[in-house]
């Protein structure tokens, strides 16, 4: 199953790496990774979507706990959840083409943020699926570049993973 | 306050900590240390002749006395000589502090003369390392490290020291700090009340139970409080390889150990118990067997202080996470306290059974009449030394056999590389042993071999003066691949065989010891006798075994735990 585990790590050369040589190390799945400073400039927050039996899942938040550097986590899908993706995508958009892309992308709620005569940039925001669906949209004859973030995640209501 | 440069604090902070031995090698990145190590003389330095003999020396201390054991060594090779140690050091849990040069934090990353990536290198197989990145944050540094390694479960730390942390003329004000608090590190203190009331209630109504102690038991300094809960209830006690030891051997309720070389009446029990209560123990695959066909009726207690050892590889339906001393303890007032009893004439039959299965087997081999079986030696070293010797081992049919037969009654004493299996391990675990503990007698069981593995240290020994003695179990064959390839690959014997073994009793010699050759069976104990009673002396004793002897039982690969050959040709 899919999961998505949300990591607090002091903010300090080398804690990423511990984390990303855990997974390779125990044979654990990467799908995405996204990893940013917090407000508390001395942690960093980690967001790891993975895919494994409920064991499998166990050990991870287990072993993650056990690394030094990890102050605190949460596997978001075991509660409500949102979860975004950023995606930034270059198209090819000439003639008739262009006001079909631009409908595709109006439905999706993205934006076009860069314009040339024969490309369009795309920003898209929104769950993976949505992500995908956006793609499948546009079919893929027509996609130049794609560049994903990568899934942040936050719980829902008013749990909060803090110090 | 008082100035110092980095490489003076560390010395300090290494006083401070009162750490008394150091093993370790110099080397360009570690010069400054050195000098300082040089104008004190609390911390005494044994330079050994291979920095992997450094940190099993330092491992072999660190299993004796329980405390920390540290090592210090130079950047690049230095290094990374010391992974193997390492990796012994971190799947036994054996806490550690590694302190390694570094070059000049300006050339990392410049592929420097003797840079290697000490972190990046190290990582998995530390519990934790730390890179020095101002001097001012040495003691700090060193304080830390050592109470990442002693604390919750232990493990090896590496501390890398870049050249410049070190300078001898920059100075900082020095003072090693008292606590050490981790936002991100809290070892459990206790275990879960409630899951401590339910682990009595089980215990109390068990009917096939038995308890099933592992390392943990040793580490966690919990003998005691074993042997009591193991007393009020009648249980029988298995240990593994590297509990062996946490549970007297002599005691009628120790089953001995438990798993692919474990006895035969451990085995069966475990399959057929309806309760298992694990101390301090991981479940390993040399335990397990399959573990699909594991221990098919058992409900699991399973304590441990690293959560993550409950539930990873069979399900534990009562995990208590928590130092095993202080949750035995509990146990044992609950179960004093308990109105419930222990069912005993469900313990009485089966007891019955158990003693039944003992009768069946328990542990025998063949004796010959020409031949000097390995398993007697070690039955003579048991006599000579009234089970009271440190006892390391190398890895291998000497070590099943030296597990086997002589039988521990103390925790600390069976000193062995159990979970990662390194060869070379035996000779500098008993010199760290000797050197704590001179007045003790400190036996290394080893092959010829494995011997060979860190042999250059007997000059390590020489000049120190460590009277260890080492016992050879010679069979001029890797004795365990051997007996693999004569079970599973036809008797091919490929690279098993080793052709040009030196003369152990010249070479010894040569380092300055005394050399015995025992090839006659009627010569065993006299000349084993002659040897011990030279008690300043290392004595290498070679002795000629049965190059033909299996380990016995052995479980059946991909089986469950009752299934065993017990002899070559006896399968059950």
């Amino acid at each position: 199953m899919r999961r998505i585990i949300s990591v607090l790590l002091e903010n300090e050369p080398g804690a990423l790496s511990r984390v990303v040589g855990l997974f390779s190390q125990r044979n654990y799945n990467i799908e995405t990774l996204t990893v940013a400073p917090t407000e508390d400039e001395t942690l960093s927050r980690l967001t790891v979507t993975t895919t494994g039996s409920d064991r499998v899942i166990e050990q991870i938040t287990k072993q993650l706990n056990k690394l030094i550097e990890v102050v605190k986590l949460v596997d978001l899908t075991e509660g409500s959840h949102i979860e975004r993706e950023l995606m930034l995508i270059k198209l090819k958009a000439s003639g008739s083409q262009r006001a079909e892309i631009k409908r595709t992308v109006d439905i999706f709620r993205g934006q076009i943020v860069d314009v040339t005569s024969t490309v369009y940039t795309v920003q898209l925001a929104g769950d993976s699926d949505k992500l995908d669906a956006f793609i499948q949209a546009v079919g893929t004859t027509g996609v130049l570049e794609v560049v994903r973030s990568g899934v942040s995640g936050i719980a829902r209501g008013e749990k909060v993973l803090s110090i | 306050m008082e100035l110092l440069s980095g490489a003076d604090m560390l010395i300090r902070s290494l006083q401070d900590e009162g750490i008394e031995y150091i093993y370790g090698y110099p080397g360009g990145a570690a010069l400054h240390i050195y000098d300082a190590l040089f104008r004190q003389d609390k911390v005494k330095h044994i330079l050994v002749r291979h920095e992997q003999a450094a940190v099993h020396m330092a491992d072999g201390y660190a299993r004796a006395s329980g405390k920390p054991g540290t090592v210090l060594v130079t950047s690049g090779p230095g290094a990374t000589n010391t992974i193997t140690g390492i990796a012994t050091a971190f799947m036994d849990s054996i806490p550690m502090v590694v302190l390694c040069g570094q070059v000049a934090s300006t050339l990392i990353g410049e592929d420097a003369f003797q840079e290697t990536d000490m972190i990046g290198v190290s990582r998995p197989v530390v519990k934790h390392n730390i890179s020095v990145r101002h001097p001012s944050e040495i003691p700090e540094v060193i304080r830390k490290a050592y109470y990442i390694a002693a604390t919750g479960r232990p493990g090896p730390v590496v501390v890398d020291i870049p050249k410049d942390m070190t300078t001898p003329n920059e100075r900082y004000e020095y003072e090693y700090p008292k606590k050490v608090k981790l936002r991100s590190y809290n070892p459990a203190i206790r275990g879960h009340a409630g899951q401590i009331r339910k682990a009595a209630e089980m215990l109390l109504a068990a009917k096939r139970p038995v308890i099933y102690a592992g390392g943990g038991v040793v580490l966690g300094k919990a003998s005691d409080q074993l042997t009591e809960l193991a007393h009020m209830l009648g249980h029988p006690v298995t240990n593994t390889l590297m509990g062996i030891g946490g549970f007297p051997a002599s005691d009628k309720q120790s089953l001995g150990w438990l798993g692919m070389h474990g006895s035969y009446e451990s085995n069966m029990a475990m399959h057929h118990s309806d309760l298992i209560l694990a101390v301090g123990a991981r479940f390993d695959d040399r335990v397990t067997n399959a573990t699909e066909k594991f221990c098919p009726g058992a409900r699991i207690i399973h304590i441990d202080i690293d959560p993550a050892s409950i539930s990873k590889t069979v399900e534990a339906d009562v995990p208590i996470v928590g130092p095993v001393d202080s949750v035995l303890k509990e146990l044992i007032s609950l179960v004093r306290e308990s109105k419930a009893k222990p069912d005993k004439d469900a313990l009485k039959a089966w007891w019955k059974q158990i003693d039944e299965w003992r009768a069946f087997h328990g542990m025998r081999y063949e004796k010959s009449d020409t031949h000097i079986k390995p398993q007697e030696v070690i039955e003579a070293l048991h006599r000579l030394t009234n089970g009271d010797a440190y006892v390391t081992t190398d890895v291998g049919q000497h070590q099943m056999f030296t597990a086997q037969y002589y039988k521990f009654n103390k925790p600390n004493r069976w000193i062995n590389s159990g979970g990662l299996g390194t060869m070379g391990f035996g000779l500098p675990a008993a010199m760290g042993v000797k050197l704590s503990y001179p007045d003790d007698e400190v036996i290394c069981v080893t092959g010829e071999g494995s011997i060979q593995m860190n042999i250059q240290e007997l000059s390590t020994c020489k000049q120190y003066n460590l009277p260890v003695k080492i016992v050879n179990l010679n069979n001029q064959a890797l004795g365990m691949v051997k007996q693999w390839q004569d079970m599973n690959y036809e008797s091919r014997h490929s690279q098993s065989y080793m052709e040009s073994l030196p003369d152990f009793i010249r070479l010894a010699e040569a380092y300055g010891h005394v050399g015995i050759r025992i090839d006659r069976k009627e010569d065993l104990e006299s000349k084993l006798k002659e040897a011990f009673a030279m008690k300043d002396k290392l004595v290498f004793i070679d002795i000629y075994v049965d190059p033909h002897e299996h380990v016995y039982p052995m479980q059946v690969a991909r089986g469950s735990m009752k299934d065993m050959w017990l002899s070559k040709t006896e399968r059950v």
